[in-house]
Formats: structure tokens, C-alpha cells, sequence
């Protein structure tokens, strides 16, 4: 018997073991949603404290779409939450440091993000910044295939028509 | 003889194209179009344009240091923290425990079940207050787990419910098992479209016998205590009397009706 437990690793110690190494992209993936670094930054520890409480909750999976949707859940409630009282969140300035062309073009990307209805934006980062399979993205948001394959669509049209419509606008009153 | 070449391209391959989702082989598919087709090529360049400043804003938090109060070792001795809390919630239900008791022992009648009532209720208030206010995750069991339910009822020893309170616009959220001298307590908690938590507080009482309802309030919470069939209930909520009274007779009605379906 004792010989079996070298062979069963403690599933509590491999979902810590397996948390650590995602929280880098975590952190990413709520920057870019929450837009406010201690925002973020809360929304990934509340993420990691859910994950270590429901340890036993994990079942084998894919622990990376698991951590996602904790994010994406506790995202929407934050949302909810702060649309019931009217407060105030620092939207940091991006650094104007370094390339000149970078500062107007990450405003633009960030305003046209947020532009987006929360979901599309939510696949919309999930792909393209986390670098997920369009599975992967459907698992992280509870939805079928098609609908992730839906709201990118409108995601990438809309997030055009706003990055193509206004930087000639604001080229102008440069 | 329709080969794959044939195939016409899509809107979804344009996208998986973009996001490096196609076999190699549909890829070159994918770009002779392209060739030909310069609206569909404006646009998938217009999506590659976008990904790149996506990753050119956010790409470079993972490079970041992870912050101390991120790191897994931190986290886990927060546990500890949270320990300490459930310490403290166990007191409290010591005290719902204690009095849950004391009805079964002292008690030849009810006269006096508006004290215990009200010891009761002060018990849930407070409760209600570390579960809904203080701590950030007020459940240990949420409500779409099936067992929730099974799990109360097997350790509080007696057929608990999670009645409907949707007519109310409350939702069940989940619940916790709070140990007592006297027995589990659970405590169910329900949430309102507009964030507004109630909590279900159920313990055995030791005897059988029936109370009104008992009104108590503290601060800006309030509650409804009850006995019924065994079972002592407190509701303790925003204090708005008159809708925690309906809460507490649509439990009761649960209940009741849990009970003649038995008969």
C-alpha cells in the first residue's frame, strides 16, 4: 500500500504545484480586462484563493481553462457589483515612455476594448493574448464552439470599424 | 473529382487562419484567396493588426515580477487566516447551538421562546454579518451542487430544504456547515438581483413544538426566528421587516408542505 502512494501524487499538491506557473498569463488576462493593475492584481488572488479552496473541486482537466473561468466569473460579479454603486476606478495612463506611436495606439486598443460588450471582449483576449484554441476558449466561458466563434467575429468587425473609424479623426486634430 | 481545393473558404477559416488554427495545408488554401480576394485580405490583415496591439499593450504583464501577495506560499498561509474566521463563526454557532439546546431542556412550554428566540436570532445576526459582509467567499458549497442539500440535511440530522425564494427575487447561492456543541448548523445563503444577501440559519432544537415568528434587529440587519417540527430557523437579512417576514413564511410554507407530503 505504501508503495501506491509514490505512484498517486496528492491532487491538492498538484493543483498547487500547477497554479504557480500560470499566474504570469493570469495576471496578463486581468490587466487587460480590469484595465486597473490593483484591480487585476485582486481579481488573480481571488481567482487562486477560489482555486485553493475548491482544490478538491478540480477533477483532472484542463487547470489553465478552469483558473479562466474562476477569473471570468468573478469578473462578471465584480462587474455587477460596480454597477450597482457608482465608483470611481482609476484607469491607469499607459506609460509614456519608449516608442512615441505606442502611447496613442495602446489608448486606442484599450478604448476599443472596452468599447466591446464584456463577452466579446473576453474571447477576444482569451485567443489572441492568451493564445487559446477556439475548445479552450468555450471552455472557459461555458459556451459551445459556435458562440465563441460568433462573438470573435463581432469582437474582430466592431473592434475594426472603431480602430480604422477614429485614428484618422484623431490624426486630424493632431 | 472535388478535392479540398474546392472547398470554399469560410468566414470561420479566416479567422482560425489568423489565430494559426489551420492545418498547414488549408493555410496555403487561405492565402491564395487572399491573393484574390483583397476585401477578405483587408480584413484578416485589420484582425492580425488588432491581436498585434492587444499583445503589444498586455504582453509584457507576465514578464512582470508575480507580487508577494500573489504567490502561492502566501496564499496558502492566508488559509490559516480564514481558519481563524470559521474559528470565530464556530463560536458563533456554539452559541445557536447552545440555544437550540437550552429549548429542548428549559422550556416546559413557550412562554419563553421569545427569549431563546431572540438569542437565536442575535446568533444569526451575527452570522449573517461575517458570512455576508466580512468574509469574501461566503460559501463552502454552491448551490448548483446537487449534494448541498443531501449534505446539510445528513449533518444537521434532520430533511432540510432549500426552499424557492425566487418570488422574493432571492437566488441560493450555496451554504456552509457551521459546527455547534448541539449539532451542525447550516446556513444557506441567498442573494438578491441587486446584491442583497439573506442567510437561512437551521439547527435541530431538541424538542418538537411551534413558535410565531420572532422579530429582531440590530444595526441594519435584521431576522426572523421560528421553531417548527423539530427545527429551530432564523432568516436574517437587509432589516426591512416586512420582507423578511414574507421570506420567513415562504420557508415556513416549504416546510409545511414538505411535511404534509409525508403524512
Amino acid at each position: 500500500m505504501a508503495m501506491l502512494n509514490y505512484a498517486v501524487e496528492n491532487p491538492m499538491t498538484a493543483v498547487r504545484r500547477g497554479l504557480e506557473p500560470l499566474i504570469p498569463a493570469l495576471r496578463r488576462f486581468a490587466r487587460a480586462l480590469a484595465r486597473n493593475s490593483e484591480t487585476a492584481d485582486d481579481l488573480v488572488q481571488d481567482t487562486l484563493v477560489r482555486a485553493l479552496r475548491g482544490e478538491h473541486l478540480f477533477h483532472g482537466g484542463d487547470l489553465r481553462t478552469w483558473l479562466f473561468t474562476i477569473l471570468l466569473n468573478l469578473d462578471r460579479n465584480r462587474r455587477r457589483s460596480l454597477s450597482r454603486k457608482p465608483v470611481l476606478a482609476v484607469i491607469e495612463d499607459v506609460d509614456p515612455a519608449g516608442d512615441p506611436g505606442a502611447d496613442g495606439r495602446a489608448r486606442d486598443i484599450e478604448r476599443g476594448l472596452s468599447l466591446l460588450p464584456p463577452e466579446q471582449r473576453e474571447v477576444l483576449l482569451l485567443v489572441t493574448l492568451e493564445g487559446m484554441s477556439y475548445r479552450e476558449a468555450a471552455e472557459s466561458q461555458g459556451v459551445p464552439i459556435g458562440t465563441v466563434m460568433s462573438r470573435l467575429s463581432r469582437a474582430r468587425t466592431a473592434l475594426r470599424e472603431h480602430l480604422e473609424g477614429e485614428l484618422p479623426q484623431l490624426r486630424r486634430v493632431q | 473529382m472535388i478535392t479540398k481545393r474546392d472547398t470554399p473558404i469560410t468566414e470561420e477559416e479566416l479567422h482560425a487562419y489568423v489565430d494559426g488554427a489551420l492545418p498547414y495545408d488549408r493555410a496555403c488554401e487561405v492565402e491564395e484567396y487572399l491573393a484574390a480576394h483583397p476585401d477578405a485580405s483587408s480584413r484578416v490583415a485589420a484582425w492580425r493588426k488588432q491581436a498585434t496591439l492587444i499583445r503589444e499593450r498586455w504582453g509584457g504583464v507576465a514578464d512582470e515580477p508575480v507580487p508577494e501577495r500573489l504567490k502561492i506560499d502566501h496564499l496558502v498561509s492566508r488559509k490559516a487566516g480564514a481558519a481563524r474566521k470559521i474559528a470565530a463563526a464556530a463560536a458563533i454557532a456554539f452559541v445557536i447551538g447552545a440555544g437550540v439546546g437550552w429549548v429542548g431542556h428549559d422550556l416546559s412550554g413557550f412562554g419563553r421562546n421569545t427569549d431563546i428566540a431572540r438569542a437565536l436570532a442575535d446568533a444569526a445576526i451575527e452570522a449573517h454579518r461575517l458570512y455576508v459582509a466580512e468574509v469574501r467567499h461566503p460559501i463552502e458549497v454552491r448551490a448548483d451542487e446537487e449534494h448541498l442539500v443531501r449534505w446539510l440535511s445528513r449533518r444537521v440530522g434532520s430533511q432540510l430544504k432549500a426552499p424557492d425564494l425566487q418570488p422574493e427575487g432571492l437566488k441560493l447561492l450555496g451554504g456552509r456547515l457551521l459546527s455547534g456543541p448541539r449539532g451542525p448548523t447550516a446556513l444557506l445563503m441567498y442573494e438578491g438581483t441587486s446584491g442583497d444577501r439573506v442567510t437561512l440559519t437551521t439547527a435541530r432544537a431538541m424538542r418538537e413544538g411551534e413558535s410565531a415568528f420572532q422579530w429582531r434587529s440590530s444595526g441594519e440587519v435584521g431576522a426572523v426566528a421560528w421553531f417548527e417540527n423539530g427545527l429551530a430557523f432564523v432568516v436574517a437579512g437587509p432589516a426591512e421587516r416586512e420582507r423578511l417576514n414574507r421570506v420567513a413564511r415562504r420557508i415556513f410554507d416549504a416546510y409545511e408542505v414538505a411535511e404534509n407530503e409525508k403524512k
